[in-house]
């Protein structure tokens, strides 16, 4: 079988993120990127479950050059191949699932992991989207995987617990976290990683409906009031919470 | 081209969600801003009170039905969302971000090549367009964009929206009952954590970080969101240590939250929680910590040691309850 796994490469979540002058943008001064946490577990799942049914991985990016550094660590993780779907250009979701949605039927991948969603546009669609467009079932925001034969019966978080879904091949898996621990590379797959080839090709071309007008901080909020430095302060927190600002 | 709004009602175990009348109500007022007409569109079987739709200003209800539409569906969702924005003739599509709406809007929009738009904090007409704020990098910046497609979609973040009840006039319910719905992906069973609110629809929360030094102090905050009635959060370093379940995290890679009152408990606030959480209305914290970045955006601190703080907050809101 055939198991691919859809990456981005995103900004740390410990990065300060700063909007370009334009207000388009985000400024790339002193930001580190990194691959997408949700990605990692996709990639440990799409690694498991070759070790238990055997087959083929391929890790899958669209991006610039630079996502290169996050396919690698993929590879040097353990998956077989990579992809990069070359576009520097902004793509709004459903443009980056259409591109991604060719390449994985030219792959002819029959099951494909995804992280829930990157930590930048924070969209979480692409891949249920994807799943659409190549008529796949998709389960999104997976906490619990298993495959038998041809039958997927996984657990999705939902508000206050967990739905079990059933659905069958061919299939895409959003990653949440809890789906597994993704495992560190070790010095033998980092090396073999840095000898691998990254097939580069250009990612098939799709309009943007999502046209980006500004991009603003949110507004600071003030800081407050500092009640007291001990629990006799206690009293006026809860008259406050209780009388001024009626939340309690 | 289509000339109608559709807006998608959300019911659970038949009880419509209030982030539907949220979505609802929104989708009111863009009718009037944008001289639509505003429909809601419901997937179920038998559904409570279908009715009261009406009373945010929705006055038509389409009303999907099988016994097998009880639990959520992907599949039979997205085919029977993605044709009646068809055969209706919409334009443009509300539907609350929950974990169900966030699941079958993009589904649907891949069906309808439309734009889409998710997690919405408001949503601004300007010559008869319609500008969406959404915030990105889990809040750290918010996002203006304008859909250019002839279909467009947009989800609400849940508690933003006001669901201000309009007038008292009941819904015209047409009801479709559907014959073998496409179950090729079906919920087969629902785990419910037990009895626990969940940080994502919780007006309050009560979240715990690194300063409660251990997974055993946490009933500290169990039991200060049992007496408020809220959802017990965590920040991630305790989840990352195993304290707590991940279903707990606040922040940027758990939930964003936006509760009416969060109270940060020994949380120093790492730029990615105050992200996961700054958009609450009101902000208490309790940390050590004079410098810690949640008094930055707290709006009532202790400076404090939690281990006194909390069991005395405990006594102080007993005596209100009381």
């Amino acid at each position: 079988m055939k198991i691919a796994v859809c990456v981005s490469h995103v900004p740390d979540t410990a990065a300060k993120i700063n909007i370009t002058g334009d207000g388009k943008g985000i400024d790339q001064n002193g930001v580190t990127y990194v691959v997408n946490p949700y990605d990692e577990f996709a990639i440990e799942e799409a690694l498991k479950t070759k070790e238990k049914l055997g087959g083929d991985t391929v890790v899958i990016s669209l991006g610039g050059e630079a996502n290169k550094e996050t396919l690698r660590k993929a590879l040097a993780m353990g998956i077989d191949n990579a992809v990069l779907l070359k576009d520097d250009a902004y793509r709004d979701s459903l443009s980056v699932a259409k591109a991604l949605a060719d390449e994985i039927k030219s792959q002819n991948a029959e099951l494909v992991f995804f992280g829930k969603q990157s930590v930048d546009f924070d969209n979480s669609v692409v891949g249920q989207i994807t799943a659409e467009l190549l008529g796949y079932s998709c389960v999104s925001v997976v906490v619990d995987f298993k495959l038998d034969g041809n039958k997927i019966i996984a657990e999705r978080e939902i508000e206050g617990g967990k739905e079990v879904v059933e659905t069958t091949l061919p299939a895409i898996i959003t990653a949440q976290k809890g789906l597994n621990e993704p495992r560190y590379a070790s010095l033998k797959g980092i090396m073999a990683a840095k000898k691998k080839v990254i097939e580069e090709k250009p990612a098939s071309s799709a309009n943007n409906f999502v046209e980006v007008i500004t991009m603003k901080r949110p507004a600071p909020k003030q800081a407050g009031k500092i009640v007291g430095t001990d629990a006799t302060a206690v009293p006026e927190l809860i008259r406050l919470l209780h009388e001024e600002a009626k939340v309690i | 081209m289509g000339n109608k709004i559709l807006v998608f009602i959300e019911q659970r175990n038949s009880q419509i969600k209030k982030a539907s009348f949220e979505a609802a109500k929104t989708a009111h007022d863009l009718s009037s801003k944008l001289s639509l007409e505003a429909e809601a569109v419901v997937i179920g079987n038998d559904i409570n009170n279908l009715e009261s739709i009406g009373n945010y200003g929705i006055n038509k209800v389409k009303h999907f039905k099988n016994p097998d539409l009880l639990s959520y569906s992907p599949s039979a969702y997205t085919k029977i969302l993605n044709e009646y924005a068809k055969e209706s003739g919409a334009s443009i599509i509300i539907v609350p971000n929950t974990s169900l709406g966030k699941d079958l809007a993009p589904r649907v929009s891949a069906k309808l090549d439309a734009g889409l738009a998710m997690d919405c904090i408001a949503l601004d007409v300007q010559s008869k367009e319609i500008i969406a704020t959404r915030p990105i990098y889990a809040g750290k910046v918010l996002l203006d964009v304008k859909l250019s497609s002839p279909v467009k979609i947009f989800t609400l973040r849940p508690n933003i929206f006001p669901a201000t009840v309009v007038g008292d006039s009941k819904a015209e319910v047409s009801i479709t009952n559907v014959d073998n719905p496409d179950l090729s992906t079906k919920v087969i069973e629902i785990k419910k954590s037990e009895g626990k609110l969940d940080v994502a629809e919780a007006e309050i929360i009560v979240s715990g970080g690194r300063g409660m030094k251990g997974p055993e102090h946490f009933k500290l905050i169990d039991d200060l969101a049992e007496i408020l009635g809220a959802a017990a959060g965590s920040s991630r370093a305790v989840v990352d240590a195993g304290w707590r379940p991940h279903s707990e995290q606040v922040g940027q890679t758990g939930k964003t939250v936006s509760p009416t009152l969060y109270i940060a408990l020994g949380i120093s606030g790492a730029i990615q929680h105050l992200a996961g959480m700054r958009s609450s209305k009101f902000i208490v914290a309790v940390n050590k910590d004079k410098d810690a970045p949640i008094f930055q955006i707290a709006d009532y601190g202790i400076v404090g040691d939690v281990f006194e703080v909390v069991p005395a907050m405990i006594e102080e809101i007993k005596k209100i309850k009381s």
